[in-house]
């Protein structure tokens, strides 16, 4: 048999809100997402939660639970008292939508920002080789569920919302960390990019993603830090650069292994439209009163909505795509 | 039909966050960690500046134990034979000077511009943020992107420095082999010489600059086997930075306190032998 639990649950929308009181019953075992469930089932049916896989692996849940930013199903409530008031509350970084569900579009946004990966040239899918040593150093990075608290912890934005336009985030440092350090990789500006265009000067290294990150990806030592020396390297350095200069070791450190100077990506990269928008959310159809249709038989359609909007075209038209596939290798030997 | 609201078509990221008004609603002590590091780093401080000002208590001379906030010891006015193989490069200095202040700047910047005291100092002393999820205590922030702060990036060089400071601590460890009359003898002081100069180095070589030198910058570590080795060994003690970051700081206080009171006579030195 459970217990109950004193709940504070912030309610509102981008017009105002306020935490509201609810005392719920909690079992043994439970995390606080299944707390929000039986909220949502049994006292407030319209709470809106973003979640999928319950498992802290699609990244969805997030939210904060006593002030910090957390997985709402990694949070274990056998690590409160059982006096303890829980407050969970929306991701404060980004717009809020409704409830406990925010506009993480930012992320998307400087997603987009970054150049992809770029091929290297004269080697066709299918011939990429790679060593274990060159491929573990970026699997770390690769854990990354996206679930942006790193993003909404950060003071940089977290405080100073007006530094939105020029920073990236640690997630996105990462993702340039990865790139930076992969052998195949055919780019060599991502150093000035990062300091550039994401605005690694921002971060002051304390460290707070590290903290949140549900995957413990060490955001920080691992990849901003490495960052922040490659760009020491490129611009302030002069023994590592008076080095390279006397071993010639630039073309041994910078360029990938199967690298012509120059990088096809570049070309095949201008195509893509990196800046562009991206589909705008769209909300479920409501009724005359504003609010969501309680059963089928009252919708004006046969069936739910789409999730991408009933106002958009499949297929999209390609000039529409930001994804431009690199054409095929035109190098040496083929 | 689905309709795009208005409010949502500012989805780019500029509608309103939420409305909390609590600043934080972070329910642990937070403010404990912070406030530890802020008593840590201004005692050493304190500490500092004081052995600086000094200017005596830093040479034992029947024990030849060098006190580590004086070494190595360059100018004219170092007491008699505290210099020791890099000579007295520098003229007499002014009484205000001390020989301390001309040396401390390197490891003193070295210390200053680490990436670990960086993160300390900011939450703990400039309280940007003060913890995470707590708000940061200014208006405006630009982090490391101009002026002063960029020249965080010259940490490097001080690491550069470093290695040479390091390099003398190991030399007066050794010296501090001396036995009390001629030939080799120890002392509880020529230990604690010894252990700081091993945390020094592991604080040292962990260095985030050093781990990026030695073989963090790399693209292909199947290229260079010895320096991906190496990464790997800097890596260990880089994980651990934090740790040598403290430990050495006491273990340079401990020193430094130590010699001094030796050299004043305050105490006597234990001796193991001779
Ligand atoms: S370490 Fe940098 S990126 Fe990470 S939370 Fe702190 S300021 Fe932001
Ligand atoms: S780096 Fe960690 S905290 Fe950031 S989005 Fe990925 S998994 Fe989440
Ligand atoms: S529901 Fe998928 S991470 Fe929590
Ligand atoms: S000494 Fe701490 S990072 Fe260099």
């Amino acid at each position: 048999m459970g217990t109950k639990r004193h709940f504070r649950v912030w309610r509102g929308d981008d017009t105002g809100g306020s935490l509201e009181d609810f005392q719920v019953e909690v079992n043994e075992g439970e995390v606080v997402l299944d707390v929000i469930h039986r909220l949502q089932a049994t006292q407030t049916p319209d709470l809106a939660v973003r979640w999928n896989c319950k498992a802290g692996k699609c990244g969805s849940c997030s939210m904060e639970i006593n002030g910090k930013p957390r997985l709402g199903c990694m949070t274990r409530m056998s690590t409160f008292n059982e006096t303890e008031t829980v407050t969970v509350t929306p991701l404060r970084t980004f717009p809020v939508i409704r409830d406990l569900v925010t506009n993480v579009n930012f992320n998307y946004q400087k997603a987009r920002e970054l150049p992809a990966f770029a091929p290297p040239a004269g080697v066709a899918p299918g011939e990429y080789r790679m060593q274990q040593v060159d491929v573990e150093r970026s699997q770390e990075f690769r854990k990354c569920i996206e679930c942006f608290l790193c993003q909404n912890v950060c003071h940089v934005i977290r405080d100073h919302e007006e530094n939105k336009h020029a920073f990236s985030g640690p997630r996105f440092f990462i993702r340039a960390a990865e790139l930076d350090m992969h052998p195949l990789d055919a780019r060599d500006d991502r150093k000035e990019l990062a300091q550039a265009e994401q605005g690694l000067g921002y971060c002051n290294i304390t460290k707070c993603c590290t903290e949140v990150c549900p995957e413990h990806i060490k955001i920080t030592d691992n990849a901003i830090i490495p960052m922040k020396e490659r760009v020491v390297d490129r611009r302030y350095d002069p023994v590592t650069w008076l080095g390279r200069k006397i071993f010639r070791r630039d073309q041994l450190d910078e360029q990938p292994v199967s690298a012509s100077p120059k990088p096809a990506a570049a070309a095949a990269d201008s195509g893509s439209n990196w800046h562009q928008e991206g589909p705008v959310p769209q909300e479920a159809p409501v009724g005359a009163d504003g609010k969501l249709v309680v059963a089928e038989l009252t919708l004006d359609r046969a069936a739910a909505g789409s999730p991408f909007g009933d106002d958009q075209v499949f297929p999209l038209p390609p000039e529409q795509l930001r994804y431009q596939h690199p054409s095929p290798p035109t190098g040496d030997g083929h | 039909m689905t309709t795009t609201p208005a409010r949502l078509r500012s989805a780019s990221g500029a509608g309103p966050r939420a409305a909390i008004s609590e600043k934080t609603l972070r329910t642990d002590r937070w403010w404990l960690q912070p406030l530890l590091v802020f008593l840590g780093l201004g005692a050493f401080v304190v500490y500092g500046l004081v052995r600086a000002i000094m200017n005596k208590y830093y040479w034992a001379s029947a024990e030849h134990y060098l006190a580590p906030f004086y070494s190595p010891c360059l100018t004219k006015s170092c007491v008699e034979g505290s210099s020791h193989f890099l000579g007295q490069p520098i003229p007499q200095l002014p009484s205000w000077l001390s020989p301390a202040m001309i040396i401390l700047v390197l490891p003193g910047g070295f210390r200053l511009t680490c990436y670990y005291y960086r993160k300390a100092y900011y939450r703990s002393f400039w309280l940007s943020p003060p913890a995470c999820a707590v708000p940061d205590g200014h208006k405006t922030y630009s982090g490391e992107t101009r002026f002063p702060l960029i020249f965080q990036n010259i940490h490097r060089y001080f690491f550069y420095a470093a290695i040479l400071v390091g390099s003398v601590l190991t030399y007066d460890a050794v010296l501090a082999w001396h036995g009390k009359d001629g030939g080799v003898g120890m002392g509880l002081g020529t230990l604690i010489l010894a252990v700081n100069a091993v945390l020094i180095w592991a604080y040292t070589l962990g260095c985030h600059s050093c781990r990026n030198i030695i073989g963090g910058r790399l693209k292909h570590f199947s290229k260079h086997p010895v320096r991906y080795r190496a990464w790997g060994l800097v890596s260990k003690l880089n994980a651990k930075h934090q740790q040598f970051a403290w430990a050495s700081l006491f273990s340079v206080i401990i020193a430094d306190a130590y010699v001094m009171a030796v050299s004043a006579e305050w105490i006597t030195d234990f001796r193991f032998f001779n």
